[in-house]
């Protein structure tokens, strides 16, 4: 399936990227855009549906007002000015899983317009300006059955569930972003997920890619490096996680690179990102289907005023890049462990651990190592782990009490994730406190040094390094739990 | 007193007084239908099982001492373009046959709520696109004054109803003119409500800027008692008004048009006005000019555009409207066979579902939205639409209200026009203009042309929300016509030989 590829370096030493990117944004209003029905994700295929989001004849849409408030709040978070006055519009098309066959819609009157946000990669700071954020619909969901793949191609029937047919979407436009080099498909990537941190601290979405509910159009064309003239572009859709952002558009950047150094040309499509690594073609731009907009005669038009306006202002959150600037002052982490940090998408689980009680430092030891490692394990999200940040802290303070080494932390935290109780609770029902004892110590390491003799005289002739092989000894022996400490202790006064 | 040739007014006091039962009052009428609608064909359905039943309901209430409102137990025909529960919507067209609505239009909901006896669906050009029925997918409704003639359209079976005495009251929709054109090649009383006074939830979209549905009545009281009922702000529909409901009652009671001024649109006239149409509008002028109006000319240059701008608009919202009829989820489908693809089916759907009128405004419509073409059609239309508004203003700050002939000429001869759309879209020239501006009109009776011995309709129109105007000046015309004639327009028809079908007698 793979197309024939240039080395990434090699594509960027010829070519510079132009990019574009349309992010569809589900909002979590209780009902949907234009009718009462509930918004949910899931649900019997066709149970939450009513005469409207079915576009049966004779049935009208009314603008769900949450779902303004809610594009205005996203609007004025990108910097955007928003609209006094707009409308919807009607984008004709056919497809079966449009009630209506046209989809509402914003079409030259957007209710945002002219935005920016300012984002940071490797140190570099890039603007991104937004084009607009418009309101519209989401169709309905068309399951292919009867094949074996799932997908259109092969499938006997296909049913639809008009479940989704009228969420409110937002879709939010950039405008092309130059000058990113190498770097476009991480600073893509870095967008997406800024919009997703941005969503959520909004409250406006669940932004879960995997469900759907934050959806990533990517669009990519080449130049010459030090052309202005844009190269033909392509679209790539269906890119639905962070990663499958920046491989989808690696992937794109060398393809067309491919193309274009053989002489060939891009062609002007959409194309669609499959998670095996690769994109194929889809519907031919260049016979661009013509929607036919026009202002949408059933809705009367939006016109937010001023004062709503601004007091929707005064209720925009701290944003995630104000916030990361602030935690990272607050924590005295480098610039590259707060990168780490927001990577992996920690910055309010250490909050929560710091606030528990942790320090700075441990708490982005434990989440950025250990639990990172397991939740990528069980392909979750690091706050969906089955601990607590409050956890978190305890299992550290333990550390610190000298109660536990870290590697009995480990197993600490293997306890509470398999729902063993609190850190407390595991230390004691697994027995894994630290033995500092010096009677059961003392009688391990004397065992230690009959059984090593060799290694006590090399010890007892001063080759004190030697002392890592005993106690390495006595650890075996009492199962990890000695305190090494101590053990080093007694071993020197017993052998000095 | 006749059952058949009461007005609903009439029937109201009948029944209030319990002198009949609406269960009579019910059968009489489905006895009506029965008798005469094999020439009319008026109904494209009839569920007399569930008239009787929602008189029996009346009567009930009635009997049990409750407070019913006037038109509790009055019959009505219904536009087959309003939903309603368990009766089939076909719009007049094939692609919607053996649809059942799961829902109540708005307007359908506060009929039933009035307890008004719906007794069935009447017959329309396809998708309300025509003036004469032709386009229905189903059959062509005959004018009951002259059943080789047309009887206006969309609207033409709920016209033809209330002239065959099939129904004291019916409901329509006016997009270009399919209330009030009806009305006036029938004898009969059309209002088009101002543009969001009434409700179109539930009433099938054919261009939703520009539908407006609205009463059809024999007498203005009758117009103006259904209008209380159906009007009013409508949180499902995003254009409806929320504003009060101006007095239509007290208006059609009143009539007194002293003092008022009625201004004449001068480019109404003239070259394809038929002479006997344009002689009884010269008469009704005169009427009201006697009764204390004063009559003023008006001018309202953009008119003439109006027509051309309609048929740009109304298709290009059309051409969406109509788009979800794609075999899918309801109506007809055609094709289905297994290996025919979704594209292929709602192909031959279409092909075999929609008439040559739809057909044609889905293709001109499409043209006019279509990118390139988009300013110069669809674009300049709207410019042409707010001269039109304009003009209006200009007038309305004149005068109180503006008249006109509802329709150039009377009711044509059925297949007359068919192979010719313009001949036929200029039914309306003088309808239209009030629907591009969104303001309100009506059509009135003024007699019969001498030419022809067909009915001449009036035409009043009046500012946005002034509602009441119409009714005023429709009762004063009305009133004073009925005592010159003694009687109605329709009372005419119904001791005439021509009408001597309808069976319905002098009544007195």
């Amino acid at each position: 399936m793979s197309a024939d590829l240039l080395d990434f370096d090699e594509a960027l030493a010829a070519y510079d990227p132009v990019l574009g990117l349309e992010v569809h944004v589900e909002l979590n209003t209780a009902s949907k855009m234009f009718c009462g029905c509930a918004n949910a994700f899931g649900g019997e295929p066709n149970t939450q549906t009513c005469p409207v989001c079915l576009g049966l004849p004779g049935s009208l849409p009314v603008v769900n007002g949450k779902a303004i408030e809610s594009a205005i709040r996203i609007g004025l978070a990108l910097n955007c000015s928003i609209a006094s006055w707009c409308r919807f519009a009607r984008k004709n098309y056919f497809y079966p899983d449009m009630t209506k066959d046209f989809q509402t819609s914003q079409y030259d009157e957007p209710i945002a317009h002219d935005g920016w946000i300012d984002l940071e990669v490797d140190g570099e700071t890039y603007r991104i300006e937004i084009e607009r954020a418009h309101m519209e619909e989401d169709a309905g969901k068309l399951v292919h059955a009867g094949g074996s793949s799932g997908r259109i191609g092969d499938a006997e029937y296909s049913l639809v569930d008009y479940n989704r047919a009228g969420t409110p979407l937002v879709e939010i436009v950039t405008r092309p972003i130059t000058g990113t080099g190498a770097k476009a498909p991480q600073v893509a990537k870095a967008y997406v997920s800024f919009l997703r941190d941005l969503m959520l601290s909004l409250g406006v979405s669940d932004v879960r890619m995997e469900q759907g509910s934050l959806r990533c159009d990517a669009n990519v064309s080449l130049m010459p490096k030090g052309a202005t003239q844009f190269g033909l572009r392509t679209e790539t859709k269906n890119v639905n996680s962070l990663r499958s952002v920046e491989r989808a558009l690696t992937y794109e950047i060398q393809r067309q690179a491919a193309l274009l150094s053989s002489g060939g040309r891009v062609h002007q499509e959409t194309r669609h990102w499959h998670e095996e690594g690769y994109t194929t073609p889809g519907r031919s731009k260049e016979q661009a289907e013509d929607y036919r907009y026009f202002p949408e005669p059933d809705l009367v038009p939006v016109a937010p005023p001023r004062e709503w306006v601004e007091q929707l202002r005064g209720t925009l959150p701290e944003l995630p890049n104000v916030r990361r600037e602030r935690l990272q002052a607050a924590w005295g982490y480098t610039d590259l462990e707060m990168q780490d940090a927001v990577n992996a998408g920690a910055l309010d689980v250490i909050e929560a651990t710091v606030s528990a009680g942790a320090t700075p430092q441990s708490a982005r030891k434990w989440w950025l190592t250990e639990l990172a490692r397991r939740a990528n394990e069980a392909g979750v999200d690091l706050a969906a782990l089955a601990i607590t940040p409050a956890q978190v802290a305890e299992v550290q303070a333990l550390v610190d009490a000298g109660t536990v080494n870290d590697k009995l932390a480990r197993q600490v935290i293997d306890g509470v994730l398999a729902g063993e109780g609190s850190p407390a609770d595991v230390v004691a029902a697994r027995g894994l406190a630290v033995v500092s004892d010096d009677g059961a110590l003392s009688a391990a390491v004397d065992a230690a040094i009959a059984a090593n003799p060799d290694v006590a005289a090399r010890i007892r002739d001063g080759k004190l390094q030697a002392a890592g092989a005993l106690i390495g000894a006595v650890m075996k022996d009492m199962r990890g739990q000695a305190d090494a400490g101590r053990v080093r202790e007694l071993i020197l006064q017993k052998l000095g | 007193m006749s059952i058949l040739r009461a007005t609903a007014a009439g029937l109201s006091d009948l029944l209030a007084s319990g002198e009949v039962s609406a269960r009579e009052v019910a059968q009489a009428h489905l006895d009506q239908i029965d008798a005469v609608d094999g020439s009319v064909r008026a109904f494209l359905h009839v569920d007399g099982e569930r008239a009787l039943a929602a008189a029996d309901a009346v009567d009930a209430r009635r009997a049990a001492g409750e407070e019913l409102g006037p038109l509790a137990g009055i019959p009505l025909a219904m536009k087959d373009i309003f939903t309603m529960t368990g009766a089939p919507t076909t719009c007049g067209s094939r692609i919607l046959e053996g649809w059942i609505p799961p829902y109540n239009s708005t307007i359908t909901e506060r009929l039933l709520d009035a307890g008004v006896v719906v007794l069935g669906k009447t017959n329309m050009d396809e998708f309300a696109m025509g003036s004469s029925t032709e386009n229905s997918g189903y059959f062509t409704t005959h004018n009951p004054w002259d059943t080789t003639k047309i009887p206006g359209g969309s609207g033409g079976g709920s016209a033809a109803a209330l002239a065959a005495f099939e129904a004291p009251l019916a409901i329509g929709t006016d997009t270009g003119g399919s209330i009030r054109q009806p009305a006036s090649v029938t004898g009969t009383v059309g209002v088009k409500p101002t543009y969001g006074a009434t409700s179109r939830y539930g009433v099938v979209a054919m261009a939703s800027s520009l539908d407006t549905p609205g009463p059809c009545a024999r007498t203005v009281l009758d117009a103006a008692l259904l209008h209380s009922v159906i009007a009013g702000w409508d949180p499902r529909d995003s254009t409806s008004i929320n504003a009060p409901v101006p007095d239509v009652i007290g208006a059609a009671r009143s009539g007194d048009v002293a003092g008022m001024r009625i201004g004449v649109v001068r480019e109404f006239g003239g070259e394809g006005y038929q002479p006997g149409v344009e002689q009884r509008f010269a008469e009704a002028l005169a009427v009201l000019e006697g009764l204390g109006a004063e009559i003023v000319e008006v001018s309202c240059p953009n008119f003439e555009y109006a027509l051309p701008a309609y048929y740009l608009i109304m298709p290009s919202e059309v051409s969406s409207n109509l788009a979800r009829f794609d075999a899918m989820r309801y109506g007809l489908r055609v094709g289905d066979d297994g290996v025919n693809g979704v594209e292929e089916v709602m192909n031959l759907t279409r092909g075999a579902g929609f008439g040559a009128e739809a057909k044609r405004r889905i293709i001109i419509g499409t043209y006019a939205l279509s990118s390139g073409y988009y300013d110069a059609y669809y674009g300049s239309a709207q410019k042409v639409r707010t001269l039109i508004s304009r003009d209006f203003d200009a007038a309305f700050a004149q005068v109180d209200v503006l008249v006109s002939p509802t329709t150039p000429t009377t009711a044509f001869t059925i297949g007359e026009r068919v192979d010719d759309p313009l001949a036929m879209y200029k039914a309306d020239l003088c309808t239209i203009p009030s629907n591009l501006a969104g303001n309100c009109a009506a059509s009135i009776p003024c007699g019969l042309s001498l030419d022809d011995g067909l009915p001449v309709g009036f035409q009043v129109m009046a500012p946005p929300l002034a509602d009441d105007r119409l009714y005023r000046v429709g009762a004063a015309l009305e009133r004073e016509l009925a005592s010159r004639w003694g009687g109605g327009l329709l009372d005419q028809l119904a001791t005439s030989p021509a009408g001597a079908y309808l069976k319905v007698g002098d009544g007195r």
